[in-house]
């Protein structure tokens, strides 16, 4: 999967209060969350978002991307505001299973975080780990994720991958 | 080559003789625990796969504790979802206001953790449980929802840093300040995706109060848990309350570890995390004069039966300083109770203080003390992020609940010493 996308970057430690704010957990829809998005770190940044256009959105930042709480409500913010990816030098624990396990596209990878700047044009190939920064003609190395990681995205995230599960187990008692 | 503790208890838990940090393991969970933030996301996802009954009643948690009592209509109808479910499924162990308490004070307490265990919770500060000797991580409500319908979590096998304090301990220097310290020295990612593991002569004489609140704040260091191995203080507290039978897992003297930091207990004095960070730490002596607006003494991490009796030991026969605005916490109605025949409540009435219903409330700046535009706050709970008590030009100070106390009657950030 081929993703074009316009670069927002944000710095080291963005936690998940910034990422969206516990005064908004009182609900889990995405859209309504997406309305908050990065409030904390940004307060404009869904305002600069605009309106959503084909080459999409994605936001990139230093060490420890979504450190903090649990809640889930951060990557379904950020996947309800149609942010397409979030390349980060490193993510949080929790915040990078929680993306897995519903589906938000994460990469890590210490050079794109470092070299890519606001305002620049991404081409990311998920399936080839490779982003292009086709403003300043660079290509960076990302790090796959491990097979067992590649298996739950393929299945379409973790509760899928579940249903497949318990399926088999149907089938082959 | 041995296995950690955390290694061994994984390794039990996924039935194999051995597993070595990297790894991918499919593992069996003991206990599954999720909030009134966390959980009805998990229940929805639950359902979406058709689940119809969880894996174990009792042993599916739910604990409506964030923003209970109910703060709006929309707590209020996330905390009817736990209850529907809680009463459909038959859970064990659901809580009503009145018997509910702040979920990582109330599991310990109840006996419902027991080391050995492996738990896991969509809350990140379920890392808690590890000062039981059990292996507990925070995980997103997907997870839950996977663990509620198979009993099951995935896991990588993380690398563990072994850290052992050493010397004595200074006046008013409690758990709290190991992990502040410890935070400060190594950063809020520097034990990113691994298990921090507290060791030496100084834990050995901790409480498991003060055991809790430093495993509690080991995922502000990004730590995947804390952990600190059972001893004769972890079987006395487990004994009194144990609600199965457990086996303590023990890590081996050849375990590998991906560093081992030592800490000389004798430098260390109370700790101030300056906002916004829990890592941006100063020793007392050098914070300066801040003048604070509100105090909040409780959380998972201290509103625990022995930090009300600190809180009370430095309040007694003082008042709270004409502009601050102080709010004691107490975690469980358990610990409300005996704060109460103690006298302690009266102690902070008499200060005049105010005590709020057992509640996560302020420290997610959820309800119950949130800070408008430029107050200052000291807390004694985890986090000092931008926004996190309220408003985002608001700012947090976090310490122990002698410092905190302190504060409160001096209206700027103290020591008791210096009253």
């Amino acid at each position: 999967m081929e993703i074009k996308a316009t670069a927002h970057k944000f710095g080291d430690n963005i936690n998940t209060d910034d990422i969206i704010p516990a005064r908004y957990l009182n609900t889990y829809d995405p859209k309504e969350l997406a309305r908050h998005c990065m409030e904390g770190a940004d307060e404009e940044f869904v305002r600069k978002l605009g309106h959503p256009s084909a080459r999409g959105h994605c936001i990139v930042a230093g060490k420890n991307f979504g450190c903090g709480s649990s809640r889930e409500q951060a990557p379904l913010a950020i996947k309800g505001a149609d942010i397409s990816c979030v390349i980060a030098e490193s993510f949080a624990r929790i915040f990078y299973r929680n993306a897995i396990n519903i589906g938000l596209p994460i990469l890590e990878s210490e050079r794109a975080s470092k070299r890519i700047d606001s305002g620049d044009e991404i081409l990311i190939d998920l399936n080839r780990g490779k982003v292009t920064n086709l403003s300043k003609k660079e290509n960076y190395k990302v790090q796959p994720f491990p097979e067992f990681i590649q298996e739950i995205i393929r299945a379409g995230g973790l509760m899928n991958y579940a249903k497949e599960k318990l399926k088999r187990k149907r089938l082959n008692p | 080559m041995g296995m950690t503790i955390a290694e061994k208890i994984l390794a039990r838990h996924c039935g194999k003789k051995s597993v070595a940090p990297g790894a991918f393991i499919e593992a069996k969970v003991d206990i599954a625990l999720g909030n009134d933030v966390t959980a009805p996301l998990a229940i929805e996802e639950f359902r979406k796969v058709g689940g119809n009954k969880v894996f174990d009643a009792d042993r599916v948690v739910l604990v409506p504790d964030h923003f209970t009592p109910n703060k709006d209509v929309k707590s209020a109808e996330q905390c009817q979802i736990l209850r529907n479910f809680a009463r459909e499924q038959g859970l064990r162990h659901y809580y009503e206001v009145g018997r509910v308490g702040i979920e990582h004070a109330l599991l310990p307490e109840e006996g419902i953790v027991l080391p050995g265990d492996l738990v896991v919770g969509a809350d990140s500060h379920t890392c808690t449980y590890g000062a039981l000797g059990a292996f507990a991580c925070g995980v997103g409500s997907t997870d839950l929802a996977f663990a509620m319908l198979t009993g099951k979590c995935w896991f990588r096998v993380p690398q563990t840093i072994k850290f052992v304090y050493k010397g004595k301990l200074n006046k008013w220097v409690s758990g709290k300040d190991l992990i502040l310290y410890t935070i400060g020295d190594i950063g809020v990612d520097g034990a990113l995706y691994k298990v921090m593991e507290f060791t030496g002569p100084i834990i050995k004489r901790l409480t498991m109060a003060d055991r809790l609140t430093m495993c509690n704040m080991a995922v502000e260091a990004g730590a995947k848990s804390g952990i600190i191995e059972p001893d004769g203080e972890t079987i006395e507290y487990i004994e009194a309350r144990a609600e199965r039978p457990y086996e303590t897992i023990h890590g081996e003297k050849s375990a590998r570890y991906a560093r081992v930091v030592e800490y000389n207990c004798n430098k260390i004095e109370p700790q101030v995390a300056f906002p916004p960070l829990p890592s941006n730490t100063k020793p007392i002596s050098s914070v300066g004069d801040i003048s604070i607006d509100q105090v909040v003494i409780g959380s998972c991490t201290n509103g625990r039966i022995e930090d009300l009796r600190i809180s009370a030991q430095v309040l007694k026969g003082r008042r709270v300083h004409p502009r601050v605005r102080l709010i004691i916490i107490p975690a469980t109605p358990k610990i409300y109770r005996e704060a109460l025949s103690e006298g302690l409540l009266e102690t902070f009435i008499d200060a005049g203080a105010v005590i709020s219903a057992p509640t996560c409330g302020p420290c997610l700046g959820g309800h119950m003390g949130v800070l408008a535009e430029g107050e200052k706050a000291v807390a004694t709970t985890n986090r000092n992020f931008t926004g996190r008590m309220g408003h985002p030009k608001a700012e947090i100070y976090l310490s122990n609940p002698a410092i905190a106390a302190a504060s409160a009657i001096a209206g700027k950030i103290t020591s008791p010493e210096a009253l």
